[in-house]
């Protein structure tokens, strides 16, 4: 038994706090907040979005103008402290900003596929039947072909460029977001505490509201953000692969790509990009981890 | 049949539960859960539900309750019939009709307090938020639990006992007239069951309730209940007044049943299984009488024709559905005392 919250002494407090009605989500925080590594991975999210967000406040020279003169740097080269590129542009720049298409890269096509995946899923689940069956049977559809296959064949048709990426990222999520959402609302449809909201006359928007979403909402949001780190190696891919972001544009796939001719001259540069996908992907894996535990409330 | 002054009256309830199979979904079988069973509940008294597990029992309290829908019978309260044009809406009936659940963890949303569990039912039929959680701080005294230790705790933070208070408050929560246990004790320690049971004999005074007990424990229900019913198969094979039926069990099957109980007294031990072999398959149910492949006195006629639950003595407190009390079925016991 978790004893974080105190015990009030008195009827009226307890009646208090009961129609504040807030104790799930502060409790959540409160476990959150004793979970160092999960604050600190938290915190170095934090950074980086600060960084791509003001990337113009954190470099010095333009991440797009290169000098052939200062191709290939090592890292700590005067001026440019993580070295230069192969056609000389800052690295410290380019990174700054690639972390920006990136991150987009990464992160909306997980939203967008939580927002369609986990409106349908929940759907299917709840509803049911012949709903049900045309939703899961239309995504066992996109589920035969892999993810990375399905986003390389859409960009395939619809040609390279971030919109498009994000369109096929988007598009690939769906269906697993969907199978997690329609497995996780339909076991808690079934449960007895829905026959009792039913029993007690209320209407199917109203259990939803009060006995569906707060269960399955948790789930699928850890799910979904697991979901950013693959999906930030899967744009780094479709970038390498020159279905993703078009050069000049810094992104760190692209560059991984434009710098792999570099990788004997200097490989620590050539590996820059590669740690930075890493590093964002493990932190939001940690990220993700430290959610579930915090918000299963029976830890 | 049902008298004017039944609370509950339920008539011919039927529900087949369709056994889907193949590509397509086709129909393939029907599981014959609840078959035409009609009984009332009276004002005020404990109606005890007994059977082994499958007998359509807890599908009963589920029909009851308007959970599942049935196929065939009508539920009538104090005279209304349930979903009928001038009757009584499913969602009136809820506001009458409250059910307790065997898993007192998995009846209890995991993310709400308490508090808010008991208060759902009230805030859904209209009372204000605030209203609704003094409520449940009331029922959370009613059913013994200190409203300001417990209110704001989560269902995993408490006991069984507990969660199952907890679930009995919820079920008050709407100020029902009848209230459906199903099992709802059976899943307790013997001693934290013992404390239940007592509660619910208190609320049941101070309420004014009607209960409809479900229960796999023959002792238990004797204890709670006024009158018994006893299920085999979904059919009603007795029911009468709890002393009776316990005393003098008139259905052979029901006799297998008490005398499968444990007995306190050493010199009266059953020696031998009561009865052998497990239910027949709902699915495919025997024909005629459905106790007739277990029954020590099964006969020709119990193959061919189904007994009707029928009235032991005129006044109908008691019914039994076997061939050998109706005088004239063709059993040969029956013969014999239609002939004395």
């Amino acid at each position: 038994m978790a004893d974080v919250a105190v015990p009030s002494t008195d009827a009226a407090t307890a009646l208090k706090r009961a129609q504040q009605g807030k104790g799930y989500w502060r409790r959540v925080w409160e476990r959150l907040r004793e979970d160092k590594v999960t604050l600190a991975v938290i915190g170095v999210l934090a950074m980086l979005l600060v960084m791509v967000v003001f990337a113009p406040w954190f470099t010095i020279h333009d991440p797009y103008t290169g000098s052939v003169l200062r191709r290939l740097k090592p890292v700590g080269t005067p001026g440019h402290w993580l070295g230069t590129d192969e056609v000389g542009r800052d690295l410290w720049s380019r990174m700054v900003y690639g972390g920006r298409l990136s991150l987009l890269a990464g992160v909306v096509p997980v939203f967008l596929a939580l927002l369609i995946g986990g409106f349908l899923g929940i759907l299917a689940g709840y509803a049911g039947g012949l709903l049900n069956s045309a939703v899961m049977r239309l995504t066992d559809v996109l589920y035969a072909f892999p993810s990375i296959l399905l986003a390389i064949a859409i960009t395939g048709i619809l040609g390279a460029g971030l919109q498009n990426t994000i369109l096929a990222l988007t598009i690939s999520f769906i269906p697993p977001i969907i199978r997690i959402s329609e497995s996780v609302t339909t076991q808690v449809r079934n449960l007895d505490f829905v026959e009792a909201a039913r029993a007690s006359g209320a209407r199917r928007l109203t259990i939803m509201r009060y006995h569906i979403l707060n269960n399955v909402l948790g789930p699928i949001l850890v799910y979904a953000t697991s979901l950013i780190s693959i999906c930030i190696i899967l744009a780094a891919g479709l970038s390498f692969l020159g279905l993703g972001v078009t050069p000049p544009s810094a992104e760190w796939g692209l560059m991984l790509n434009n710098l792999r001719q570099g990788i004997w001259a200097s490989p620590l540069v050539a590996a820059l990009p590669g740690v930075m996908i890493f590093v964002t992907s493990m932190c939001f894996n940690l990220m993700s981890d430290g959610l579930r535990q915090a918000m299963d409330v029976r830890l | 049949m049902p008298r004017p002054s039944a609370l509950l009256a339920v008539e011919h309830l039927t529900k087949h539960f369709a056994l889907k199979g193949g590509l397509f979904g086709r129909t393939s079988a029907l599981v014959q859960a609840v078959d035409d069973v009609s009984f009332t509940v009276e004002r005020g008294e404990t109606l005890g539900i007994v059977g082994e597990s499958g007998c359509g029992k807890s599908t009963t309290a589920r029909l009851l309750m308007h959970l599942i829908k049935p196929d065939r019978g009508s539920i009538a309260f104090e005279g209304q019939t349930v979903g009928a044009a001038e009757g009584l809406s499913h969602r009136q009936l809820h506001r009458q009709m409250q059910m307790v659940f065997q898993d007192s963890y998995a009846s209890l949303n995991p993310r709400l307090p308490v508090a808010m569990s008991i208060a759902f039912g009230p805030l859904v039929h209209g009372l204000a938020k605030a209203h609704a959680l003094a409520r449940a701080m009331e029922l959370l005294a009613a059913v013994g639990l200190d409203p300001a230790l417990f209110a704001n705790r989560y269902p995993h933070e408490l006991s069984g006992g507990q969660r199952q208070r907890i679930n009995v408050a919820r079920a008050l929560a709407l100020e029902p007239r009848i209230v459906i246990l199903d099992e709802a004790v059976s899943a307790l320690d013997k001693s934290v069951e013992a404390q239940v049971l007592n509660l619910l004999a208190d609320l049941k005074a101070r309420f004014d309730l009607t209960y409809v007990f479900i229960s796999h424990d023959l002792n238990v229900v004797r204890y709670i209940s006024d009158r018994v019913m006893v299920m085999y198969l979904g059919k009603i094979v007795e029911i009468g007044p709890a002393d009776r039926v316990y005393g003098d069990p008139q259905h052979p099957y029901t006799r297998a049943l008490l005398s499968a109980m444990p007995s306190m007294d050493p010199r009266r031990r059953t020696r031998q299984a009561p009865l052998s072999g497990d239910p027949p398959n709902p699915i495919r149910p025997p024909s005629g009488c459905r106790f007739r492949t277990r029954c020590p006195l099964a006969e020709k006629v119990c193959e061919t024709t189904p007994p009707a639950l029928l009235a032991l003595a005129p006044d109908g407190a008691r019914r039994v559905a076997c061939h050998v009390h109706v005088p004239g079925s063709g059993h040969t016991r029956a013969a014999a005392r239609g002939a004395a």
